[in-house]
């Protein structure tokens, strides 16, 4: 015991080496995070373009921003992708949780096949599903086959549905995800709870209600938080299917930012919706802060 | 009786639920594969759809090989992978340990500017670190790709976990033999926290192969692209042919599912890491 405490404060290296450990990483992190960050923000004060030298405009950029449609659009959509995104990747792996938790023939291969969309890149995610969603394509003949609908469906091609079109293969992406993450969760509630229940003749769906559920709380704040940065910093998937369109009804704020930055080269007023974009995810990012802390 | 009947039921609905499941997730990798497999005189849009393609090929694969250097695609992806994994485990463990082992001035504020670097997203910096990378020459080269990705906050506060799990004893020791604390470090810590650099890697592996926007904004020229870039130009390219681009994307998945397979359970427990422990 005296040994331990002499050992960690007694015989203590050079003052240095803490510091000689960290300075890797703060170069690195100093250089391609925080530098940038404060540039990003200053840059959003000036009307930087890459040709000509930064000038400060002052609230320009914002005042412009409070006055541009297509910016509106752009927060529209990307609120309207969390209201319908986030719940679904929130419950939906919660039941595939339950349902692969159980040591059945093929589990394993099971859980695997479910996670694959999560190992595949966005772009070619995007791009299966652009297939899958072709006017003559599979999903549409499921649809005309079992009578769902009496035309083709213009999943991608039509203001009305392209957004939601999207949505789905974001969904599809991270169900895999979140469901390994409420596994764990699942795992960890005590089996007897449920013999318990068994033993009571309580319904299987009111296990779900009264035992499950609140026992995952944890879990579901978890990727409550981490589903809606996602959601917000949707890119990938709209690169590839719709480019923003059609009629930038799938112009989300990261797309938005990509196209005024490096289609538009606008890059001071880029910075502005990329301020914006962070301001939304900070009230997000400060939750997740909580739950590392309280890890920690 | 009843019961066991009722056990039965429940047991098939479950099976009937998870392949509804599966038909979901994996139900469009298959269309994509037959895709890639149909020969040209079959028709893709045929009514009603067919799965089993009729005469299988491998004739598209050998088109796509001819008019797009898809295995230079491949090598990239490995090379920025490779380099950018090894950094990050790297750096993320040299700074976690003195953060969860040592007390020095300081610690407070680095720790502060971790933390907050963790929350900025990489869409509000890319503007500047373009501007960077452009003036440090890094455009169309490998280490413009690998140095946004050499070192996270996440992998340091991951290590910095997987540290202080270590009883102080094991360590001590080693500083009452004079051992300094580099060589404790190498030789006697990281040993023991393999399977957290295991799933790191495995986490930051995946992050770095799918990146995208990064990739495209800071290379412009074929022969530095990596497979999603890759993947994204033979679309554009054979825009009018989903046969081909079908066979590109599965070329694609293959390397991946074959990494996928042998680290599967790094996978499951770096998940489980960290969204329950951190």
């Amino acid at each position: 015991m005296m040994q331990a405490s002499l050992g960690s404060s007694g015989r203590r290296s050079h003052p240095l080496t803490p510091y000689l450990f960290l300075i890797p990483a703060c170069i690195v992190l100093g250089t391609f995070v925080i530098y940038p960050a404060l540039k990003a923000i200053y840059l959003s004060f000036t009307n930087f373009n890459m040709i000509r030298e930064a000038e400060f405009v002052g609230l320009a950029n914002y005042i412009n921003l409070w006055r541009d449609p297509f910016f509106w659009a752009a927060l529209k959509n990307t609120l309207l992708y969390m209201i319908v995104v986030v719940p679904v990747l929130v419950i939906a792996p919660i039941f595939l949780a339950s349902l692969v938790n159980k040591h059945i023939p093929g589990i394993a291969f099971i859980r695997a096949a479910i996670y694959l969309p999560v190992i595949t890149s966005l772009v070619v995610s995007g791009l299966i599903w652009k297939w899958v969603y072709e006017e003559q394509g599979i999903l549409n003949y499921v649809l005309l086959a079992t009578g769902v609908t009496d035309n083709p469906v213009a999943f991608l091609t039509d203001p009305a549905n392209a957004l939601f079109s999207v949505m789905a293969v974001t969904i599809w992406s991270g169900m895999g995800y979140y469901m390994v993450i409420y596994l764990a969760g699942l795992q960890a509630i005590p089996r007897h709870l449920y013999e318990v229940a068994e033993v009571e003749g309580v319904s299987a769906w009111q296990q779900m209600l009264y035992i499950t559920i609140p026992l995952l709380r944890p879990s579901i704040a978890v990727v409550t938080v981490m589903s809606s940065i996602a959601a917000m910093k949707v890119f990938e998937e709209v690169y590839v299917m719709t480019q923003g369109g059609p009629m930038d009804s799938t112009k989300t704020l990261v797309y938005y930012i990509y196209e005024s930055a490096f289609t538009e080269f606008e890059m001071g007023y880029a910075s502005a919706i990329g301020v914006v974009l962070f301001l939304l995810t900070l009230v997000f990012s400060l939750i997740n802060l909580r739950f590392l802390r309280e890890k920690s | 009786m009843r019961n066991r009947s009722a056990s039965i039921g429940v047991m098939l609905l479950r099976y009937a639920a998870i392949a509804c499941v599966l038909l979901f997730t994996v139900g469009p990798f298959l269309w994509l594969l037959s895709t890639a497999l149909k020969s040209a005189g079959e028709n893709i849009f045929a009514y009603p759809p067919v799965l089993i393609p009729a005469e299988p090929t491998l004739d598209n694969f050998f088109r796509v090989m001819d008019s797009q250097p898809i295995f230079s695609y491949l090598k990239n992806s490995v090379i920025v992978a490779v380099l950018s994994v090894t950094l990050n485990l790297l750096l993320a463990s040299l700074a976690a340990y003195p953060l969860a082992r040592m007390s020095f001035k300081g610690r407070t504020l680095i720790f502060a500017v971790l933390l907050s670097s963790m929350m900025i997203p990489f869409q509000l910096l890319m503007i500047p670190v373009y501007e960077l990378a452009i003036g440090l020459g890094l455009q169309n080269t490998y280490l413009g790709l690998v140095l946004p990705h050499a070192c996270t906050a996440f992998g340091i506060f991951f290590m910095r976990q997987a540290f202080m799990s270590i009883p102080a004893a094991i360590e001590e020791a080693a500083i009452m033999d004079g051992v300094s604390r580099i060589r404790i470090w190498w030789f006697v810590l990281l040993p023991l926290v393999k399977p957290s650099l295991a799933t790191l890697a495995v986490f930051s592996f995946i992050a770095v192969w799918g990146d995208f926007l990064w990739p495209l904004i800071i290379i412009d020229q074929p022969s530095l692209f990596t497979l999603p870039l890759g993947v994204n130009r033979l679309a554009s390219t054979f825009s009018l042919d989903w046969r081909l681009v079908a066979a590109g994307a599965v070329f694609s998945i293959i390397p991946i599912l074959l990494f996928f397979t042998f680290t599967q359970r790094y996978f499951i427990e770096g998940a489980m890491k960290g969204a329950v422990k951190g």
